[in-house]
């Protein structure tokens, strides 16, 4: 209920806050009343971006409670491990070698991008004598592949340096009404999906012995995991570019206040991971006044200290 | 190849090394992948003949590719008259076409790649895992914010090289800093260095969209790593830094081939271990910084680098020197594909290490997970 009452406060606070400064009654006027400048700044520009933070945060927490839960790893990150890099690199080559500029033809180059690595991440998280670290050194060895053959692409051809390097340090500012509508069916796709799993998922934590013999088959739970993973990763990464460390830091804090249920961590974590991403953009607003930093920034300098306080807090023998 | 006083050591079980050998004079004594080279008077001298032989190979192919990139380009010359104009006896043109403008190209691609292949080598020892390498351990990304930093202020192409330098040794020590708990720890080094390298990325994200497009582009092309127009004063100051740090490094590679074999060992085997791994680490960590510095950070050759080199010595670790080699090949045969694999357009040559790099990667992280390693 409180972690309700937080995202609607920050819901506020992003419409609220802007480069432009609109009074609370310019901006309640400008959200029910029409045709005036700040229903053309509320309408065009404020809602949908508070719209795209709400859905993208919510995805990008769920995915990183998801793949917590699936690679048992406290460090799993859809950003950490390469999952949203590979989207951004399957987008890179939509854009710089097929011509595709539309959100329509990213979407799908995203998601099969998202794909890929999950199930890569999956398949070396999933091997004997995988622990956190070396899982994490994988990923990071995947970010900085992808990395680099996302600037290759964009060393190639300067157009798509101009689109492109806005894309890939993870805004919410190029949000259109159109982008919304057409993310959503997707995360919402993906977030279902999740919430249906997180019973099974949580039996299969006690092992895949146990959950067989509870009725459940572990092989079909962890396919459906990537999808989910996939669907809301692809889809946020589409729509705002990579952003690191939602995924990591929500989960972690979420599970200091539900323990670790899944039927309880993934709800939250969908309610208050677009806390922090729209906490992180209005962050970003107020800072950088009149310009802005972008959200994806915002939350890589917030998480990166909460990753090595993760570290420094954990033992070194459980890593 | 490891000195040894004692001509008994790991030869023990061998019986040929038992008996007495009456002639004088040197005689070698083969003991599975390594071999004992004893002289008389109870002095001895171990190697790996394979060992040995792998790093003459990588060194005599960064020599030919050497002769080779010397002589293409838009005016070839054959191997003979390369060699030929290096020794003063070219026409001025001649001499000025390879003394002037490709000699100092390769010098650096020659160098830059043997300091980030000995960086690469000796994290990859001391975190005990063929992935650490500066790419991943945020090194780069800090070498790269640092350049990024010049840029946007609009600084030179000399103060940029500073802003490298700079970034990388910063970074550097704030990750030694940040996990000093009595000592370097490989696996917290590890952890930090992608907390690190992952806060950077977005920096220098940032960075790029507060730059000019047009200085967007050349800062990207610099982040790539490129040789274009690389000069003596680029070469110099990494020569300098190398001049100092190999033989450190060099110095201390036995101590860090009996690290490998586990902490308790070495120390029990009189290795100071926290001495021996702050001084690699700060090598490590200044070499990278310097070639990013030079070229720029060119990608996965201190990745790759020291892994062929272990796989064709078929030794347990990365060994320093033949490392350096492989990376010097590896970066001149980059260099060399990168000028001719398009006929209109010259790729910088970090496009295809790290093309090269990530196809590798995809398949180590297929291999390793088989072995468990990874």
């Amino acid at each position: 209920m409180c972690a309700v009452l937080v995202l609607l406060a920050v819901l506020v606070l992003s419409i609220g806050f802007g480069a432009r400064q609109l009074s609370p009654i310019e901006v309640w006027q400008g959200l029910v009343a029409g045709d005036s400048a700040a229903s053309t700044v509320v309408h065009g520009m404020r809602l949908p971006r508070t719209l795209l933070g709400l859905l993208a945060g919510a995805a990008l927490g769920t995915a990183g409670g998801l793949m917590q839960a699936l690679t048992r790893n406290p460090l799993a990150d859809p950003g950490l491990l390469g999952v949203n890099a590979g989207a951004s690199a399957a987008v890179a080559t939509a854009a710089g070698f097929l011509g595709v500029a539309t959100f329509d033809g990213y979407v799908w180059f995203a998601l099969a991008g998202a794909a890929a690595v999950a199930v890569l991440i999956h398949t070396v998280g999933g091997g004997r004598g995988a622990t956190p670290a070396r899982l994490a050194l994988a990923g990071a060895a995947l970010n900085a592949t992808l990395y680099s053959y996302v600037s290759a692409v964009m060393l190639l051809d300067s157009g798509s340096l101009e689109r492109m390097r806005l894309w890939t340090v993870g805004s919410l500012a190029s949000a259109q009404p159109e982008t919304v509508a057409k993310v959503l069916p997707f995360i919402g796709a993906g977030l279902l999906l999740a919430l249906a799993l997180a019973r099974p998922l949580g039996t299969l934590s006690l092992g895949d012995d146990t959950a067989r013999a509870l009725g459940i088959r572990p092989a079909r739970i962890r396919t459906a995991s990537i999808v989910a993973v996939t669907l809301l990763c692809g889809a946020a990464t589409a729509a705002c570019g990579p952003i690191v460390f939602v995924g990591l830091m929500v989960p972690h804090l979420v599970r200091a206040l539900t323990g670790p249920d899944l039927r309880w961590l993934l709800p939250y974590c969908a309610v208050l991971a677009p806390v922090l991403l729209l906490g992180a953009d209005v962050l970003g607003r107020v800072l950088a006044r009149p310009g802005e930093l972008q959200a994806g920034i915002v939350t890589a300098v917030l998480g990166g200290p909460f990753f090595l306080y993760l570290i420094r807090r954990t033992r070194t023998a459980q890593l | 190849m490891i000195p040894t006083r004692s001509a008994r050591d790991g030869s023990a079980n061998d019986p040929r090394t038992m008996q007495d050998d009456p002639a004088p004079g040197p005689r070698l004594v083969r003991s599975g992948p390594a071999a004992v080279l004893r002289f008389p008077g109870d002095r001895s001298v171990a190697f790996r003949p394979r060992a040995l032989i792998a790093g003459a190979c990588w060194a005599l192919l960064a020599l030919v590719a050497a002769v080779l990139t010397l002589g293409g380009g838009d005016d070839p010359m054959s191997p003979s008259d390369v060699v030929r104009i290096l020794t003063g006896g070219g026409t001025p043109a001649e001499d000025f076409i390879v003394n002037e403008l490709r000699l100092p190209r390769l010098v650096t691609a020659l160098l830059v790649g043997a300091a980030l292949a000995l960086a690469g080598a000796l994290l990859q020892s001391l975190v005990r895992n063929p992935l650490g390498s500066p790419d991943l351990l945020g090194l780069t990304q800090g070498a790269s914010a640092g350049a990024l930093v010049v840029v946007v202020a609009g600084g030179g192409s000399l103060a940029l090289a500073a802003g490298a330098a700079a970034g990388g040794i910063a970074t550097g020590a704030v990750l030694l800093a940040l996990t000093w708990r009595n000592g370097v720890h490989g696996h917290r080094l590890v952890l930090a260095g992608i907390g690190a390298a992952a806060i950077l990325t977005g920096v220098n994200g940032y960075l790029m969209t507060r730059a000019q497009l047009m200085e967007a582009a050349r800062a990207l092309l610099w982040i790539t790593g490129s040789l274009d127009g690389r000069g003596w004063k680029d070469a110099l100051p990494l020569l300098v830094a190398m001049a100092v740090l190999v033989p450190v490094a060099l110095g201390c590679a036995r101590a860090l081939a009996v690290t490998e074999m586990g902490d308790d060992v070495a120390l029990g085997l009189g290795v100071r271990l926290n001495a021996l791994r702050l001084t690699l680490s700060a090598a490590a960590v200044l070499l990278a910084s310097f070639a990013a510095a030079a070229a720029g950070p060119v990608a996965f050759v201190a990745l790759t680098a020291p892994q062929l080199a272990r796989r064709t010595t078929r030794a347990p670790g990365p060994g320093p020197l033949a490392s350096m080699f492989a990376g010097a090949a590896l970066l001149v045969c980059a260099d060399w594909a990168a000028q001719r694999l398009f006929d209109d357009r010259q790729l910088p040559v970090g496009v295809l290490t790290g093309l090269l790099g990530g196809g590798y990667l995809v398949w180590l992280l297929a291999a390793g997970r088989r072995a468990g390693r990874i």
